[in-house]
């Protein structure tokens, strides 16, 4: 599973509450996509599906609102790289299949604008346009297993599917 | 061999729950959990990813509590028809334990009705799930997918946490809170002290705490990242628990020789009361350096700091004083039971008096879903627990946080006011 794409890049403690706004909570979805990381100035309105996002530290605290990242799985984000994150948000990511990847000193690697390819099993971040290459703390397979077989439900399904159900 | 070490909380709960003999930090396992926690804000939701692969049933409807609260009373006909919808569905899955608009706010109800228990291993719909840990559970938040997950199987994955302690010695000053220590922490440790941790609070500070007390500081760990936040289960829990569970509790703690990534002693008399600036909640200051802050609404309520000691606390600041004008008084009692209690102590009358407005027992606009929240450039002070921009109201507007005490005295003045000036002399 290699995902490659442009960099926006986000700072610390960027919570879920930018990510999935109450303000756009039931709105049609043209309005929540105009909302979604407005923190960053030309995120909105520069974002094109299949970009992808470094930040830093504690990415997608707060709230537990699982909007946050289907929002970003949504938009097209092709993965996010952070310092940390906050707990739930990785575990909300890792239910739905959103490749996300915990990579110590990946925003001094980058630079917004920069192409960033991730190779998601091997937990390895390749700086395309420098041609340098960082790895990120690898996920216990079981988690691997959730994301290749498209998120929980799906695994889930397949499970209550199988001999004797789940 | 050298000599293996003790277990904290975390790793003695989650060896028990995943039918290990030990566990070490950084362990990945799959555990049984003991009760599952779903609310309004997701239970519908988790109900219809199940649906939505055709599996209508739930591993065991005596370990799922369902609990309606943050638009509570409905606001909207979608909310109303929301709630519906979750009534007909707790009856369809067989969930007797179901606590309807009104009863109060998730992480107040669980604790009350005698559900969270010590050495349990609990998940819930909401961040902060972490208050159960005042009672020694270990205690996390889930989202909705994970919750539908867990409330077919009854299993979820979990990494085993490194394990940190706040050895809290001294007291708390005269009109110094639980919440004002919690502030401190998270001035002092910022908002990733807690990261993937399990946070155990220890020492003689956290021993002669009050339940209440507990419940706030495991509350706000949520805020310090903390995966659980584990008060060991003693003589306060035993009592606390006697008269709400017919289930024999008894005292829970980590071993002795247990290992810690860290252990920070605080001592609770250096506290001054605390508030947080916007917008985020270790943005924090003394109060006294915030005098100069004009508040259009002072709002005590949410699962952080609504507790009857709390109502209790804000009325013996504001006896015989009137909120000034220009300024909004809001208090949401976190509970039925906490309301009645109110009221037969005469904290509600006292609170009522000096001029505040009461809410129905619930989230109220601590996440901005129900009434009171905040217009473009106003500025708010709250009990509750998170000042992102945005929450409680209107994107534009600014959010402190700070005690029941600090609020209540900050309605008074219609800016942010220390509390101890207006508390009587001599120790509560
Ligand atoms: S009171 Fe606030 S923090 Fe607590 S559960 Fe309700 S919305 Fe969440």
């Amino acid at each position: 599973m290699n995902i490659r794409g442009r960099v926006w890049k986000f700072g610390d403690d960027i919570n879920t509450d930018y990510m999935a706004p109450g303000f756009v909570k039931n709105q049609p979805w043209e309005l929540v996509k105009k909302a979604i990381l407005h923190i960053h100035p030309g995120f909105t309105s520069g974002f094109k599906p299949g970009d992808v996002i470094v930040a830093g530290e504690n990415f997608g605290c707060g709230s537990s609102r699982e909007a946050a990242p289907a929002n970003l799985k949504r938009l097209e984000v092709g993965c996010v790289v952070a310092e940390s994150f906050g707990r739930i948000f990785l575990r909300n990511s890792i239910a739905i299949a959103f490749p996300v990847l915990i990579c110590k000193g990946v925003t001094a690697e980058f630079e917004e604008g920069e192409e960033l390819e991730l190779d998601f099993a091997q937990s390895l971040v390749r700086n395309k346009t420098r041609g340098t290459e960082i790895r990120g703390t690898p996920l216990a397979p079981e988690l691997v297993r959730i994301v290749t077989a498209g998120g929980m439900m799906q695994l889930l399904k397949q499970q209550a599917a199988g001999p004797g159900g789940a | 061999m050298g000599r293996m070490h003790g277990m904290t909380m975390a790793e003695k709960i989650l060896a028990r729950a995943s039918g290990r003999a030990r566990v070490r930090p950084g362990e990945f396992l799959t555990a049984a959990v003991d009760l599952v926690m779903a609310n309004d804000a997701q239970f519908p939701q988790s109900c219809k990813a199940l649906e939505d692969i055709g599996l209508k049933r739930v591993f065991d409807p005596e370990k799922i509590v369902v609990v309606i609260d943050h638009w509570v009373p409905a606001n909207t006909p979608m909310v109303a028809e929301m709630h519906r919808g979750i009534r007909a569905t707790v009856k369809e899955l067989g969930i007797r334990h179901f606590y309807d608009a009104g009863v109060g706010i998730e992480h107040k109800v669980i604790p009350e009705k005698g559900h969270a228990l010590p050495g349990q291993l609990i998940v819930g719909s909401d961040s902060h799930s972490t208050t159960y840990g005042a009672l020694g559970a270990a205690s996390t938040g889930i989202g909705l997918t994970e919750l539908a997950y867990v409330m077919y199987t009854g299993k979820l994955w979990f990494q085993v946490p490194p394990s940190i302690k706040f050895n809290l010695t001294g007291r708390l000053g005269h009109g110094v809170a639980p919440k004002d220590l919690m502030l401190a922490l998270l001035g002092k440790f910022t908002t990733q002290a807690g990261q993937y941790k399990s946070v155990e609070f220890a020492g003689p500070a956290a021993e002669s705490m009050s339940m209440e007390g507990r419940l706030t500081l495991a509350n706000i760990s949520s805020e310090m990242g903390a995966k659980f936040a584990l008060f060991a289960a003693d003589a306060t829990t035993v009592e606390y628990l006697r008269a709400r569970t017919n289930v024999p509790v008894r005292a829970f703690g980590p071993d002795e020789d247990a290992d810690y990534e860290a252990v920070h002693t605080i001592d609770c008399s250096k506290i001054e009361p605390q508030v947080a600036i916007p917008h985020k909640p270790d943005n924090v200051k003394n109060v006294s350096e915030l005098s100069e802050i004009r508040v259009d609404q002072a709002f005590i309520g949410s699962c952080t700091n609504a507790h009857a000691e709390d109502l209790q606390r804000a009325a013996l600041i504001m006896k015989g004083r009137k909120v000034a004008p220009g300024t909004r008084f809001l208090v949401i009692p976190a509970s039925h039971e906490v309301m009645v209690e109110a009221m037969k102590n005469g904290s509600l009358a006292t609170l009522v008096e000096a001029g505040a407005m009461v809410g129905t027992p619930g989230c109220g606009p601590c996440a901005g879903g129900s009434t009171g929240v905040l217009g473009p450039g106003e500025t708010g002070i709250a009990s509750t627990n998170r000042n992102f921009k945005g929450r409680g109201g209107s994107a534009e507007s600014f959010l402190y946080l700070a005690s029941p005490e600090t609020v209540a005295a900050s309605a008074i003045e219609g800016r942010i006011a220390d509390p101890r000036k207006y508390l009587p002399k001599g120790p509560q």
